[in-house]
């Protein structure tokens, strides 16, 4: 049971991790000063999420790995976060749309684990509940002003969804580690998370005018260590300092 | 790219509960909806306020500064306009 556990809970500590340092790439590049700081106070909301999933993910492993150490140490193998939140920034449009396909499952995600039977856990989601409510309004009412705004900013934004599309199937991705959970309660059923999912994000693009993409091919892996080229070149970057001057602080 | 500019909007926030909302600055947004999303990031994000309002900066109509003697300098000489001629009892604070 804790040995499922950890593993969940480093998931769903990596998808925060690892979207919150490709968001703040745009710091000090926004499009423009209010969305610069924006988009940072998401990345740092992602951050803190991060630290409070991997503290809890420490604890269940038992080894006396550090939160820091399970975030600066492990190699690109260890990582168990969804490929969709390792994709590149892009454009503005496709920052926003990648986190608006993410905010949209965290969201309703936090809102199942408010009653899981692991206190913890539920003490964890009701928090971030908070800062994830506000990150998909932001994401989402974007959505639909890029969508619905000029030729150029529906015609990119289109073509990020058509690109991110393929990642969002493994957002509802099952594997033991989900199915024992499931029977004690601890986590929701996912076809649940699935159904409400698909209604909120057809409706919001529908009110951008955007058209889900007819190509259904689907990629999956993150959640077992099997990422895309572009986590290797992230974690480079993020891991530079503890690699270079092992254990130092700041 | 288009180089039309966004709307400016003016911002105001509520500290606390029982106080005014307060001009705290002005920003960019595309439509009064993000204006306000974008002031939460931009004021409030150490704790500022609790209510916001914003209002488009065209909407401001402002009293001209060459106007300012004709409004202003007559107030300058009535001094029983102020509430400074009681005197204030001993244990009275905050006055």
């Amino acid at each position: 049971m804790s040995k499922a556990l950890f593993e969940y809970v480093l998931r769903l500590g990596d998808d925060s991790l690892i979207l919150g340092q490709r968001l703040s790439e745009w710091c000090g590049h926004g499009p423009i000063l209010e969305e610069d700081i924006a988009t940072t106070n998401i990345a740092l909301d992602l951050i803190g999420q991060a630290t409070t999933l991997l503290e809890y993910a420490a604890h269940l492993e038992g080894k006396k790995r550090s939160a820091d150490e399970l975030a600066f140490l492990r190699i690109d193998r260890e990582y168990k976060n969804l490929l969709l939140v390792e994709q590149e920034n892009g454009d503005f449009g496709k920052t926003i749309m990648r986190q608006f396909l993410f905010d949209a499952y965290r969201k309703l995600l936090f809102e199942k684990l408010l009653s899981s039977s692991d206190e913890h856990l539920a003490a964890i989601a009701e928090k971030s509940l908070k800062e994830t409510k506000y990150h998909l309004k932001h994401s989402s009412e974007w959505v639909i002003r890029l969508g619905d705004g000029t030729e150029e900013s529906h015609e990119r934004v289109q073509d990020s969804l058509n690109e991110l599309w393929r990642y969002t199937g493994e957002l509802f991705f099952e594997d033991e580690v989900d199915t024992e959970l499931k029977g004690s309660g601890v986590i929701p059923d996912v076809s649940d998370i699935q159904d409400k999912w698909n209604e909120l994000v057809m409706n919001v693009l529908a009110e951008a005018t955007l058209t889900i993409p007819n190509d259904n091919w689907q990629f999956d892996g993150g959640r077992v260590g099997k990422h895309s080229e572009h986590l290797g070149y992230l974690l480079s970057v993020m891991q530079y300092m503890q690699r270079a001057y092992p254990n130092m602080e700041w | 790219m288009t180089e039309k500019e966004w709307p400016l909007w003016e911002v105001f926030i509520r500290s606390k509960q029982g106080l005014n909302h307060k001009h705290v600055g002005s920003l960019r947004a595309a439509d009064e909806e993000m204006a306000i999303d974008n002031a939460r990031d931009v004021y409030t994000r150490r704790s500022e306020g609790i209510s916001i309002w914003v209002v488009q900066s065209t909407n401001v109509f402002a009293s001209s500064p060459t106007d300012a003697d004709a409004f202003f300098e007559p107030a300058n000489d009535k001094v029983y306009r102020h509430p400074t001629f009681y005197d204030v009892p001993d244990g009275i604070e905050h006055m």
